[in-house]
């Protein structure tokens, strides 16, 4: 997908040159995962196919933002192929998503930033909610929707919701990104048995070793030495 | 109609570290004691079992084993001229539910609170003069000193096997300990955990500035052991998952596996789960109680359980919450400082300093819930406050407790959130990066304070708690000074980067977790004026209801509470079993 006829600076709304991209160079990949290369993407088990909560224009939205966030390279695969948006449909399907374990009653009202989550809505209404209104947003300022921005479009409207930028309709665009940020990390370092963090890739990113932990000796046995083990999920040990 | 039990000599309200306690202590005395549980019951097996106890995801991110905060919660504004809202999520601390309490998934940091901290309105008073304390601030000493407390803190550490190295024993100072501590009657059950590697660097760094390093006091056991009581604890395997989750190895001491199974063994003790205590019933005059009505939630039923005694255990928060939806004592006002029911809740204010080392490995993934090397020379009153203007301090603190990648993967300042560049910089420093936090203490101060919301109700259509709190001048003037010290042991380690200094400088907020040392509001104290309960956290209006927990501190300390709160609970049972019972009634003269 190319920048087709979009100026940058059209959609950033007139936010001025305090919105600019987050260093988006990409850094030279010194030290790639063992065993995992984007020409060929993780092994193990597939990902889960299909979503269930998430409907096409939802998902395709997903799919770009997460892979905006987990790009593939030499590291690993994208976050799409590694199941994020499986894992965050799932999360949005199941009982987090419909609100459990949150107080929902109201009156409702604003509240101050330290009195924290005050939306009517559950998060799986918010995120709809959200991508909808920020769709609308896209297609209003660039004519386009999000996942068919080019890449440099797409950071602007990732760092304009980061820094809450965007007047979205419904919806504050910073608690909208907190939720969405949070779930994608999560689906890059939650136990696969979630659906996401494929063929443990998010854990050979950084080298934590999984569910086997016994390390009495181990923790004299390597202090100031790299410690490398075949990560191991709650799926390899069941 | 709720219907009436059979009648026991003692009904304890919560079943976590202080509850458990009592159980034990008063069915040992041969009375008949009811344990009432509103969560449920869990057991090392099969509920803690590898591997599904290691699930990031559903016990640190989405709290599986918390209160759940769609039955009951509380409200929260900064300031008094704000609306209170509820904490619609948990965030900025983490109650527990089921039997075991928080004990289950704490990180059993077990520290003693040194003599001044107990005494600290005196201390103040002869070190800095009356007028050193600022305007607003409700500075008292605890009615019993730390003297009086040692043989109940040395209880609690051998009951729960903690695992460290003595400073001073009977006035002797020990060499590695902290120096600072009071006197201890004799030394740790355990020695200390293994240190990791930047517990060695920070420890050389300490030294090498001058302060007085000493291994953190863990509930993590260093070795397996045997408890007064009969009760085994296994190895701590440095596994990585112990704040937030169950222990698979029975190697951090909690209710469930001591206190609990020990009162077990005697057959005039009883629990019931799913047992939500609503109130406390009280006779015409308002001066004993009756006993409690709990609901069981499975059914939604009511009972009414008559006791001789009543003992709140279900954590401070808890305690003041059933005391004001009870209707014991006169509730605090802020305008009058009058009352005393929600008087003087205390939190903590917490900072982190970050470091990276581009040439050290520190395998993050094994730690221990308490591993880490503690300085405590600017803590409590172990320095000259003088020319600082502030009353309290921190203990500074390196911990290698967990590298659980959802929630750690510390980058230096400045590296972007996402991209590529991010995943580079998040494989390159998740082994190569050690914090140093500072856990302050926090002075009670008029505006702050525990009430009932007008508004919002719980499940069983009862008001919230409503909690009123915000920092303080000299709480962030403590914060800066402690944590310009964490900052330079960092810089003296030698870091490739360290974070910027920040110490807390904002007001507090719900959202981020910061400690679940909460306390106050039902504080002890000499006057029934001033105070909640007496010395013996008996109630001073309701004489058969104690009150035990971090509610009775009249301020708080820069350590974590348990050590405190389990030497209260037995210094508590020890009053009732040897002074209560044979004349029941108060035990100090209002
Ligand atoms: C994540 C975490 C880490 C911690 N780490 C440390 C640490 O390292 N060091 C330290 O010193 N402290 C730590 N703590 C704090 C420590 O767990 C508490 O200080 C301790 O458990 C308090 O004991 P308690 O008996 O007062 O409350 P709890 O142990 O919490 O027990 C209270 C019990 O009462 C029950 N209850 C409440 N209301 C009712 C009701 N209405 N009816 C029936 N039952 C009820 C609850 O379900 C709960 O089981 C930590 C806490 C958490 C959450
Ligand atoms: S760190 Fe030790 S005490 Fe904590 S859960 Fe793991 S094995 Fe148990």
């Amino acid at each position: 997908m190319t920048d087709e006829g979009l100026d940058r600076r059209r959609f950033l709304g007139g936010l001025g040159a305090g919105a600019a991209a987050l260093g988006a160079d990409v850094a030279e990949a010194a030290e790639p995962a063992p065993g995992v290369t984007a020409a060929s993407p993780a092994g193990g088990p597939p990902a889960l196919a299909g979503y269930q909560f998430l409907n096409p224009d939802e998902a395709a939205f997903m799919e770009a933002f997460v892979d905006h966030l987990i790009p593939a390279d030499a590291l690993s695969p994208s976050g799409t192929e590694l199941g994020v948006a499986v894992y965050v449909d799932r999360q949005l399907a199941g009982a987090w998503g419909k609100g459990a374990r949150m107080y929902l009653q109201g009156p409702w009202r604003r509240g101050t930033p330290n009195q924290g989550w005050q939306s009517p809505m559950t998060p799986a209404d918010l995120v709809r909610t959200g991508i909808a209104a920020l769709d609308a947003h896209c297609r209003r300022v660039a004519k386009l929707p999000f996942e068919r921005l080019g890449p440099d479009a797409r950071e602007d409207a990732v760092a304009a919701l980061a820094q809450g930028k965007i007047e979205l309709e419904g919806v504050a665009s910073k608690l909208l990104f907190d939720t969405l940020y949070a779930l994608a990390t999560e689906g890059l370092f939650a136990d696969p048995i979630y659906g996401g963090n494929r063929d443990k890739a998010g854990w050979r990113l950084v080298g934590f070793p999984g569910v086997i932990a016994t390390h009495a000796q181990d923790i004299e046995t390597y202090r100031g030495r790299r410690y490398d083990a075949e990560p191991m999920s709650i799926a390899d040990m069941s | 109609m709720a219907t009436r039990l059979k009648p026991v000599d003692v009904v304890i309200v919560g079943m976590g570290w202080t509850g458990g306690i009592l159980a034990k202590e008063l069915s040992d005395a041969g009375l008949t004691v009811l344990g009432l549980e509103r969560g449920v019951n869990r057991t090392t097996e099969p509920d803690f079992s590898v591997p599904m106890i290691r699930d990031e995801l559903r016990y640190a991110v989405r709290h599986e084993l918390y209160m759940d905060v769609s039955r009951d919660t509380l409200t929260f504004r900064n300031a008094a001229r704000e609306t209170a809202l509820p904490m619609r999520r948990l965030g900025s601390f983490l109650p527990g539910e089921g039997v075991g309490g928080a004990g289950l998934h704490w990180n059993g940091q077990t520290y003693r609170f040194s003599p001044s901290d107990h005494s600290l309105r005196t201390r103040v008073k002869e070190r800095y003069g009356a007028a050193f304390a600022p305007e607003g601030m409700q500075l008292a000493d605890w009615p019993m000193t730390y003297d009086e407390l040692e043989p109940y803190y040395d209880k609690f550490e051998y009951m729960a096997g903690i695992s460290g190295q003595a400073g001073n024993i009977r006035g002797e100072t020990i060499e590695g300990g902290n120096p600072f501590e009071g006197p201890r009657s004799r030394g740790y059950p355990n020695p200390p955990l293994k240190a990791s590697l930047s517990g060695v660097m920070y420890e050389a760094a300490a030294r090498e500035l001058g302060y007085h390093p000493f291994p953190r006091p863990a509930a993590n056991m260093s070795r397996a052991y045997v408890n007064p009581d009969g009760m085994s604890l296994g190895e701590c395997q440095y596994c990585g998952h112990c704040e937030n989750f169950g222990c698979e190895a029975n190697a951090k001491a909690s209710p469930h596996i001591t206190v609990i199974p020990a009162a077990q063994k005697n057959a005039n003790f009883s629990l019931r789960t799913q047992a939500w205590v609503t109130r406390v019933d009280l006779h015409p005059d308002g001066k004993r109680a009756k006993g409690v009505t709990y609901t069981d939630v499975r059914t939604g039923e009511e009972f009414e359980q008559p006791a001789d005694i009543v003992a709140l255990c279900a954590y401070g928060l808890g305690n003041v919450h059933l005391m004001l939806l009870s209707g014991i004592g006169a509730p605090y006002d802020p305008d009058t400082e009058t009352g005393v029911v929600g008087k003087g809740y205390c939190y903590q204010l917490t900072s982190t300093v970050q470091t990276f080392f581009e040439d050290r490995n520190f395998n993050p993934f094994m730690g221990a819930g308490s591993l880490g090397v503690v300085v405590d020379d600017v803590n409590g009153d172990n320095f000259d406050h003088g020319p600082h203007g502030f009353i309290g301090g921190a203990s500074i603190i390196n911990a290698t407790t967990h590298g659980r990648p959802i929630a750690y993967r510390p980058l230096p300042p400045g590296t972007p959130k996402w991209g590529s560049e991010w995943k580079a910089a998040s494989r390159h420093w998740y082994g190569r990066s050690t914090s140093i936090g500072t856990q302050g203490s926090n002075m009670a101060s008029r505006g702050n304070y525990l009430s009932l919301d007008p508004t919002y109700r719980n499940a069983f259509g009862q008001p919230l708690l409503r909690l009123t709190y915000d920092f303080t001048e000299n709480d962030f003037k403590q914060s800066a000074f402690t944590t310009k010290i964490a900052h330079d042991i960092g810089r003296a380690m030698g870091p490739t980067h360290i974070s910027p200094l920040a110490p807390k400088s904002s007001s507090y907020s719900i959202v981020p977790y910061q400690s679940t040392h909460n306390t106050g509001g039902a504080i002890t104290g000499h006057d029934p004026k001033t105070s909640a309960v007496n010395r013996y956290l008996q109630s001073w209006d309701v004489s058969n209801l104690f009150v035990v927990g971090a509610s009775a501190f009249p301020q708080n300390a820069g350590y974590n509470p348990t050590g405190a709160v389990g030497a209260l609970a037995y210094w508590t049972a020890d009053a009732i079993r040897t002074r209560y019972l044979s004349a029941p009634g108060p035990l100090v003269p209002a």
